[in-house]
This record gives C-alpha cells, sequence and structure tokens, in this order.
C-alpha cells in the first residue's frame, strides 16, 4: 500500500492542519516508510484473538452525583487567545 | 559526600538533622543550572523566586516537626506536567504561552510531600520523540558528550540528573522515554504498571500507554520517589484502587533464588557488541548475587515497533485534537474563519514530527482502514502481553539490553523517522503490556558512553525489580560516575 499526495492532503484535512504541496510531497514518502514498517503486522494470523485496548481490566468507575467542582472560569478564561463576557471568541460561523 | 552527588537518603537525613535547610540545598542546585543549563539545555523553565518560596515553606515543615521522608529535598519535573502558575509547553509552540491553572496529581504530591520544585525540563514535543530533538526550545545536550543526543522523550530530566543539576526528576514513558534517555545518560528510571501513578494533569499523548514515573541517581531514590509518586486518584478513570505500597521494602533483601529471563529476541542481530558484552557482564554480576538465568521467549516483540506505530499515533491523533486555538495556547494570527483558523492554528502550532504522527492516526482511524491497521494492531498487542505472561510462569523478571546502541549524534537519526523509532526496539513492548519497566547504568561503551540495563517485571513487582536494580548497584559502581563537565 502506497500513499498519494492527495491522500496526505485529504489526511491533513481530516486532522485540521493545512498543508501545502511541497510540505504534503515530503510527509507522502515519510509516511509511505512508516506505513512500510506496520505493514509487517499484516503477515501475522490474528483470527479468534481478542483485541486488546488497554493495559488493564477497567471499567468506568461511577460516582455520586454532587457538584465536585468550584467555579474557576475566570481563571481558565485568563489563558484563552480570545474572551468575551464570559465566553470563547471564534470567527463567525452563522451568516 | 557533597550535595551535588548525595542521594535522596543523605540529602534528606542531612535536612532532618538540620545541617542543611531546603533553602541551601535547592539556591545550590539553582546555582548548578544557572551554570550548567546554557550548555545542556535541560530546563526550560526556570522560576528561583518560586522555587525557594516552596522551599522556605519546606523548611517551616521541617522545623515544626512536620516533615514526611524526603521533605525539602527539590525534584525537577518534566514540562509535560501542569503545575499551577508554572508555564507548561509540553516542548511545544503550541503551547508556549500556557501557564497551567491547575496541578497534574503527580505535582500534588510532591507538593504534599513538602518537595520544592526545580523548574521544569526540556523534552521532545508532546514526548514524541527519542532524541529530545524535536523540542521547540532546541534539543538538549548529553552531558557525556555534547554532540549527543541524551534520549527521549524525557531528555531534560535524565540530562539534568547526569550532570546533577537536580538530584532527581520526574519523566513520563509511553514507548520508552523514561528507560531510554536514563540509558543513554548513565542514570536509573523506572516506568511503573500502567494506572500506579495518576495520568490527571499530565499532558496526553496515548493515553492507554502513558505512564510517569521517576528518575534518579540509583534504584534506592527511584524506590523513594516511587513511594510520593503512586497512589489512587479518582480525576483518572484509569488510576488503581490498591493499597498504599512501600517500595524501599525490599531493597536490601538478597538475591538467592530469583530467576531473571533473559528474552532471546533481545540479544539478536542488530544489538551493539558493546551493549551486549556490559549486559552479559550484568548477568554474570547477578549470577554470583544468587540469581539464576534462564532463557525466555517474547516471540512477537519484533512487531512492537509497528504495532505502537499504529497505536500510539491513533490516540494521539485523538488526543491532540483539543489543541485547536480556542480555549488556550496558540492561535495563529490571521485566518479566514473558523476551519481555516483551525487548520493554520495546528500547522503553525505543531512540529513535524507531531504532524506525523497525527496524520499517521488520523488514517489509520479512517472509514475503511480501521480494521485492518487499528485492529489488528490491538490483536497483536494482546500476543505480546500473553507472551510475557508465558515467560512469568519461568522467570520473576525479564533482564536486556535498555537500547540497541548507546547515545547517537545529534542529527544522526532527526531525518529518519524509521531510523528513529527503531531505537524503541526494547522498550515499547512494556508499554503495550503495561508491565513496569526500569533502565539502569551497566557499563561504557568504547566513546565512554553509558549502557543501559533493562528489568522489565511481572505487574505491580516494582518492589522486586528495585532490590535486584539495589542489590547490583550494592555490587557495582557504574550509577555513581560522572560526567566530566
Amino acid at each position: 500500500m502506497s500513499l498519494s499526495q492527495d491522500d496526505v492532503k485529504r489526511i491533513a484535512k481530516l486532522a485540521r492542519i493545512e498543508i501545502d504541496d511541497g510540505e504534503a510531497a515530503a510527509t507522502q514518502g515519510q509516511l509511505n516508510d512508516i506505513f512500510e514498517l506496520i505493514a509487517a503486522m499484516q503477515a501475522v494470523d490474528t483470527a479468534g484473538v481478542e483485541p486488546m485496548a488497554h493495559a488493564q481490566e477497567v471499567y468506568q468507575r461511577l460516582r455520586e452525583d454532587v457538584v465536585t467542582e468550584s467555579d474557576r472560569r475566570a481563571a481558565f478564561q485568563a489563558i484563552a487567545p480570545a474572551v468575551e463576557n464570559g465566553l470563547y471568541l471564534v470567527p463567525r460561523v452563522i451568516e | 559526600m557533597s550535595l551535588t552527588d548525595a542521594s535522596l537518603a543523605a540529602l534528606a537525613a542531612q535536612l532532618s538533622a538540620k545541617s542543611v535547610s531546603s533553602r541551601e540545598l535547592t539556591q545550590h542546585f539553582l546555582d548548578r543550572i544557572g551554570t550548567l543549563n546554557s550548555a545542556i539545555n535541560a530546563f526550560v523553565t526556570v522560576d528561583a523566586e518560586k522555587s525557594l518560596a516552596e522551599a522556605a515553606a519546606a523548611d517551616a515543615l521541617i522545623a515544626a516537626g512536620r516533615a514526611v521522608p524526603l521533605t525539602g529535598v527539590p525534584v525537577a519535573h518534566k514540562d509535560i506536567f501542569c503545575a499551577e502558575g508554572w508555564l507548561t509547553t509540553c516542548g511545544s509552540k503550541m503551547l508556549a504561552n500556557f501557564v497551567a491553572p491547575y496541578d497534574a496529581h503527580v505535582i500534588q504530591r510532591f507538593k504534599a510531600a513538602g518537595m520544592p520544585s526545580l523548574g521544569k525540563t526540556n523534552m521532545d514535543e508532546f514526548a514524541m520523540g527519542s532524541s529530545n530533538e524535536t523540542s521547540y526550545f532546541g534539543p538538549v545536550k548529553n552531558p557525556w558528550d555534547p554532540a549527543r543526543v541524551p534520549g527521549g522523550s524525557s531528555g531534560g530530566a535524565a540530562a539534568a540528573i547526569a550532570a546533577r543539576m537536580a538530584p532527581a526528576a520526574t519523566g513520563t514513558d509511553t514507548g520508552g522515554s523514561i528507560r531510554q534517555p536514563a540509558a543513554f545518560t548513565g542514570i536509573t528510571g523506572l516506568k511503573p504498571t500502567y494506572g500506579l501513578v495518576s495520568r490527571y494533569g499530565m499532558i496526553a499523548f496515548a493515553s492507554s500507554l502513558d505512564q510517569a514515573g521517576p528518575m534518579a541517581k540509583s534504584a534506592e531514590d527511584c524506590a523513594l520517589l516511587l513511594n510520593v509518586m503512586t497512589g489512587f486518584d479518582p480525576n483518572d478513570s484509569t488510576s488503581l484502587e490498591r493499597s498504599k505500597e512501600d517500595y524501599t521494602r525490599d531493597l536490601d533483601k538478597p538475591l538467592a533464588g530469583l530467576r531473571v529471563g533473559l528474552p532471546r529476541e533481545f540479544f539478536a542481530d542488530g544489538l551493539n557488541s558493546d551493549v551486549a558484552r556490559a549486559v552479559e557482564a550484568a548477568v554474570s554480576d547477578l549470577r554470583k548475587l544468587g540469581a539464576a538465568a534462564v532463557e525466555v521467549s517474547l516471540a512477537n516483540a519484533g512487531l512492537a515497533i509497528p504495532v505502537y506505530y499504529v497505536l500510539a499515533p491513533a490516540e494521539a491523533s485523538s488526543n491532540l485534537s483539543r489543541f485547536d486555538g480556542v480555549r488556550y495556547g496558540y492561535r495563529a494570527p490571521e485566518y479566514t474563519d473558523l476551519n481555516d483558523m483551525y487548520a493554520k492554528t495546528r500547522a503553525q502550532g505543531f512540529g513535524a514530527e507531531v504532524k506525523r504522527r497525527i496524520l499517521i492516526g488520523a488514517y489509520v482511524l479512517s472509514h475503511g482502514y480501521y480494521d485492518a491497521y487499528y485492529l489488528q494492531a490491538q490483536k497483536i498487542r494482546r500476543l505480546i502481553a500473553d507472551d510475557f505472561a508465558q515467560a512469568f510462569k519461568v522467570c520473576d523478571l525479564i533482564l536486556g539490553p535498555t537500547t540497541p546502541g548507546t547515545a547517537f549524534r545529534l542529527g544522526e537519526k532527526s531525518g529518519d523517522p524509521v531510523k528513529m523509532y527503531l531505537n524503541d526496539l526494547y522498550t515499547i513492548p512494556a508499554n503495550l503490556a503495561g508491565l513496569p519497566g526500569m533502565s539502569l547504568p551497566c557499563g561504557f561503551d568504547s566513546h565512554n558512553l553509558p549502557i543501559g540495563l533493562q528489568l522489565v517485571g511481572n505487574y505491580f513487582s516494582e518492589a522486586t525489580m528495585l532490590r535486584v536494580a539495589h542489590q547490583y548497584q550494592r555490587a557495582t559502581d557504574w550509577h555513581t560516575r560522572m560526567p566530566t563537565l
């Protein structure tokens, strides 16, 4: 399997990372080298093997439905790129 | 013994005897950082005022008779841990302006123990790297040879300890990021069983693999630090609810009857001959101490790198989607609309290696490829964990080299991602299985570069691993060697 330059651009779009033609070309070669390394997996017979998602057999703990956090909006918004009246500002999305 | 070179127990004893104050001790290491950091670049943030205020608070605890074992001993923290009021960059331009609004659980534990912070250590960007060359703040130099890398991603922490700029440090290990730099710099580092140390406030890379652990000059020091760092935390959904252990409890027990497993796959082609010789000498030292060596097989270990480079990027692509320029961190100065703001922010804020891994992750999780890559990798992950389970039926711990070679030159592998990835061949399997692993010094190569010995234990066998390492360090002096600076 080999990624085309268009594949690289499509993935970059999915990942919300702007990429120009020069970068896409350079990245294409590197990603293909990496996928060549990864291809070693394909020869392994894993029929009947249970996928292992996690190192420990953990499950989500439940807790009482009570307030545990204090209001720290001012502290959290102090480090935001743009805020106004307690809201995070982003470019207009609805005309 | 000087303060510079003293063990944590010796420093704690001096503090408790009041022959030195935490302020004096902290100032001593701040002075060493001031002298050495411009050449080594181990620290990205130093704030003497904050460090000394924490030291003064520790002195007050000692004076009031409220000290716990390491109260007053300063430590350095990898810049992946959020520390309230401290710049927390994760080695990235994306977070170059990020002052954390809260403390990671690990930071809370050190604060509760009255252990001042010496500052934040340099690291590969978002912990993605094996050489510290992907840091936005420039590479760290190996104190043993400034033309060489210290390893990564906890390279700043390792170099800081090797150069005695800090008596100990925190690190994190997703595929070898504590053990590989420990090996390259001649220090001791331990990645605990997954789930023992809380990930709360530790900036996420690959959540099913990330684990924080101690880095220091000896196994005894690591045991004392592990006592501080471990413990249940309800803020981490994968934190294990276990009763508290004392990791120093078995340090002085002899090794008679211990069975050490040598995986034949870890001594195969590609292993540097100096490293092989040093590891074999360590095995013979352990035999003299009463341990028996048995050969074991980890037949699927060779697949660990392919599996890791599917799973870790998949998890990273999801974890790093939070960096969008909206709530914190970098935002591109110019953009046309919301999507353009995301795309430019992420293009400008992330470095090349981080972008590569996000792209790999986005691809292997995308429609049509999920089964062939992600699911297949999770299945082989199970086979790798099963190999360890089989091996632990005939041995108490597994021993081998930490890395195939010693510290390489700056720039030697940074242009070739695959070459860089192959460096973590022996460390990644423990992360995939969630097992504890550690690296300790066991010799030097022909260039006078440190060689690391890796121990991998069964789940929750840290006390045994630390015992073996401590007994080995009582019989050898590799861990006491210091680079000439």
